[in-house]
């Protein structure tokens, strides 16, 4: 499994002690559409896991302990690192897209920059549910569709908006998750959306 | 601040790395950068001992978290402990006073500028 990545012990490369300001950005998307990889090409780090978890009360009650029944949630997720200059690091995540990890969005990724939602067109119906989320969360996101070599009729950009239904207002860019320029480009084509809907709410405020 | 319940998994162990407890505060983000104000000092909780020794440079929850292989919340209870010790200190995001006055437009600058730099 790519994702299991933090399994050997390695040396951990600190941070400068000026390190003053953490930054979160989310990359989320179905199994196996390439998020360890787009974040192990950015990062300077190699790709941590972690997982937090979190119970719910269940219905009704177990009637041979008595006791309410409760249901644990697990969420692994792996992340890397930008040192973005002396005192501004950027933490970049890659989180699955199933149902139980929106459950702990805000425990986890309250106050996020953005989101990437990564695309496999071979399978877009796995990123419906992340982008319905993300548009209730009110997290600004930009797709990036990443492209496979065995895809054999690949869709271009304008039929993957339609498909998904994404207004026009929702950056698109096409990428090679393994490749770094490329994961490079998703994250500044996201900052670049950002710093425009930034723009143009100080300029009405 | 909210508490929230939660079961931490594992109960046997984590109930010694908790002292029992199952709940944090949402106080530390997973980006909160945390220091160690001291030296780990023998007898100390073995956990609290790699936390005072990974955060001699400034080190993210989510950091610890993935190096002590416990869930967050876990490590949100025992950086609440060490914290209220005295033990660390916290640097929250957005909180250091040259990024808390920037406006967002300028603060996203900065990231885009970094970003190009890689
Ligand atoms: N051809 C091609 N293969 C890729 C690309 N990105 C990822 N892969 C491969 O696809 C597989 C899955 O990639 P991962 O990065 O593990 O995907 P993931 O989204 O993290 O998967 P899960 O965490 O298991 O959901 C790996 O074998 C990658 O090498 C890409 O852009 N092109
Ligand atoms: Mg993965």
């Amino acid at each position: 499994m790519g994702s299991a990545t933090s399994e050997l012990p390695v040396q951990r490369t600190p941070l400068g002690d000026a390190a003053e300001t953490g930054l979160k950005i989310v990359v989320v998307g179905g199994f196996g559409v390439g998020k360890t990889t787009l974040v192990r090409s950015v990062s300077e780090i190699r790709p941590l896991n972690t997982e937090e978890v979190m119970t719910q009360a269940g219905q009704g009650v177990d009637e041979t302990v008595g006791v309410e029944r409760k249901t644990t949630t697990t969420v692994a997720f792996d992340f890397g690192r930008i040192s973005l200059n002396q005192r501004m690091v950027l933490y970049l995540f890659g989180a699955p897209g199933q149902e139980r990890f929106w459950f702990l969005w805000d425990r986890l990724f309250s106050g996020t920059l953005g989101a990437i939602v990564l695309v496999d067109t071979r399978r877009m119906e796995d990123s419906w549910y992340a982008i319905d989320r993300l548009e209730h969360h009110r997290t600004p996101f930009v797709v990036a569709v990443n492209r496979f070599d065995d895809d054999e009729r690949p869709h271009s950009l304008d039929e993957i908006r339609q498909a998904l239904a994404l207004g026009d207002h929702v950056p698109m860019v096409d990428c090679d998750a393994r490749v770094r320029s490329s994961g490079k480009d998703v994250l500044i084509t996201l900052v670049d959306h950002l710093y425009a809907m930034a723009l143009s709410q100080e300029g009405t405020s | 601040m909210s508490r929230k319940p939660v079961d931490i998994g594992d109960p046997d162990r984590l109930y010694t790395v908790t002292g029992g407890r199952s709940t944090a505060d949402d106080a530390f983000d997973l980006v909160t950068l945390i220091v160690s104000e001291c030296e780990p000092t023998a007898g100390m909780q073995s956990e609290h001992t790699r936390i005072l020794t990974m955060c001699r440079h400034p080190t993210a929850l989510v950091e610890i978290s993935a190096e002590l292989g416990l869930p967050i919340t876990v490590v949100r209870i025992l950086l609440g402990d060490l914290h209220a010790m005295g033990k660390v200190s916290a640097r929250h995001p957005r909180a250091a006073e040259s990024v808390a006055s920037l406006p967002e437009t300028a603060l996203l600058q900065e990231v885009l500028h970094g970003l190009r730099n890689l």
